[in-house]
């Protein structure tokens, strides 16, 4: 019997809310999965049927554009009917408490909720409270996981890697305030890959985070050395008004991705970012727009990958 | 009960296809071991259009009962499938439900002028109305087992065996 609220009691993956506990065999479930929907987005008819009839909520009590777009477009590529909810204009700001808001919208028949919310733990809390055949998908809850975007960058790592093995990979930036840093480091390390680097500044990198199995470096220059890939965070900028950092100018020359810095790491290195890029701020945009960039596969990769999470939840 | 040689089939499933072979014919294995009949039908019958291959997982009609299964495979059709004469290739005929998600997915790349169905065995007991152009042996098995086909990794010769439900592969 599985007490990882996300899994059914088989050990089948029903909820999507972090990658912390998951078993290496269902990312690299998932991360196949997304292989096979790749080749179906190159098609005529670029849709599969498996999700006809079902009904899937995008639920966005945060604004985002990137991933509840792709949300969307994958959704509607395995043929369900999706309802965008953005929710920071609508009921809660009436005073409908969360639960009251999924509530309301099981009791239309909602078979799927992916939930974007500022608060760490929305997205469990959701999954608690609602009925035995509706599965729930994080899309970033607060400062706590962004399940889906680690999944993605896995894929864009195997896909340009071939694999994880021996692999040394950096993420560099604003590591307190990153769920995707924190989905990033569990992935990585579930999947084997022998040596995880956190590049950032001592305000910004939390100190429990070497206890995760990472490599903490204070010093770029030092952190990018012979790395194969660069995982760039973005650098939210109300963090500027803040005691947290001098200023955008000073943040840059220590931590911008630079050409001249890319070029310490190895000479086949990958460049990735979440989005939405800070050009000038956290990455210079010669380096974004550069051959070693791989930004915007990323964002066609997850696709692919939302499909397979979101068709492996609704199958189990 | 004893299942026929896979390797005499396979002659017998390539004599039949030859007989009204056109050089624009295209092969489309279904995964796995459909793609291994028509990988090796594809050698033997000297074609060079392009092999295809489809996995059904997307496009079957179990999904809801069973999920999605794992180890799934990219379709992968590289040949324009608008206006083309397909042969569908599978190894062992069933139910049918397998060529009615396989034509589904294929007709979700083009609209082709014929497709034709080839299959190594065939095991009868259809539930949908599907009948095969060219087939290498009818056979009868008991309730509760499958005919699996197996290939050699080295050699790719086929050979099959009878395997009861519950220790399906």
């Amino acid at each position: 019997m599985s007490t990882n609220p996300q899994l059914t009691p088989e050990g089948r993956l029903r909820h999507l809310l972090t990658i912390d506990g998951l078993p290496a065999e269902i990312l690299l479930q998932i991360l196949d999965t997304a292989r096979s929907f790749i080749s179906v987005t190159e098609r005529e008819v670029k849709k599969v049927p498996l999700l006809r009839g079902r009904s899937i909520f995008n639920l966005f009590f945060e604004p985002s554009t990137r991933t509840r777009t792709t949300f969307e477009i994958a959704a509607k590529r395995l043929s369900a009917d999706v309802v965008n909810l953005n929710i920071a204009t609508s009921s809660q700001t009436k005073g409908e408490t969360l639960l009251d808001t999924v509530a309301n919208l099981s009791a239309m028949n909602a078979d799927m909720f992916v939930v974007r919310h500022a608060q760490s733990g929305a997205a469990h809390l959701i999954a608690r409270h609602v009925g035995p055949h509706i599965h729930v998908v994080n899309a970033g809850d607060g400062r706590h996981a962004h399940p889906t975007q680690a999944l993605l960058d896995m894929f864009t790592i195997r896909h340009y890697k071939g694999g994880f093995d021996g692999l040394r990979v950096a993420i560099v930036g604003d590591v307190l305030h990153s769920r995707v840093a924190r989905s990033e480091i569990h992935a990585l390390t579930t999947l084997g890959v022998p040596e995880v680097r956190v590049i950032g500044p001592r305000t910004l990198i939390p100190v429990e985070v070497a206890r995760l199995g990472v490599h903490v470096f204070h010093d770029m220059s030092a952190g990018l050395r012979d790395v194969d890939v660069v995982v760039m965070l973005r650098l939210q900028n109300e963090r500027m008004d803040g005691a947290l950092l001098p200023s955008a100018r000073e943040y840059f020359k220590c931590y911008g991705l630079t050409a001249e810095k890319l070029a310490l790491a190895s000479p086949n290195a990958i460049v990735m970012h979440p989005g939405p890029m800070n050009r000038g701020i956290e990455i210079e945009s010669s380096v974004a727009d550069g051959a070693q960039s791989v930004i915007l596969p990323q964002v066609t990769f997850g696709i692919a990958v939302r499909m397979a999470v979101m068709s492996i939840l609704a199958g189990n | 009960m004893h299942l026929p040689d896979a390797e005499q089939l396979l002659e017998r499933l390539a004599e039949a296809i030859r007989a009204d072979l056109r050089d624009d014919i295209c092969l489309v294995g279904i995964h796995t071991g459909g793609v291994w009949v028509a990988r090796r039908l594809h050698r033997m019958l000297g074609l060079r259009t392009p092999l295809g291959s489809v996995d059904v997982a997307f496009y079957r009609d179990d999904y809801k009962k069973k999920g999605l299964s794992a180890g799934v495979r990219p379709s992968d059709l590289q040949f324009e499938v608008d206006d083309a004469h397909i042969i569908l290739v599978d190894d062992v005929l069933y139910t049918g439900r397998t060529i009615r998600a396989a034509m589904n997915e294929i007709f979700d790349f083009g609209r082709p002028t014929s497709i034709r169905l080839a299959a190594l065995v065939d095991r009868g007991e259809r539930q949908l109305p599907i009948c095969p152009q060219y087939v290498g042996a009818q056979v009868t098995v008991a309730r509760g087992h499958l005919v699996q086909l197996q290939s050699d990794p080295a050699s790719e010769r086929l050979s099959l065996m009878l395997v009861a439900r519950e220790a399906k592969a």
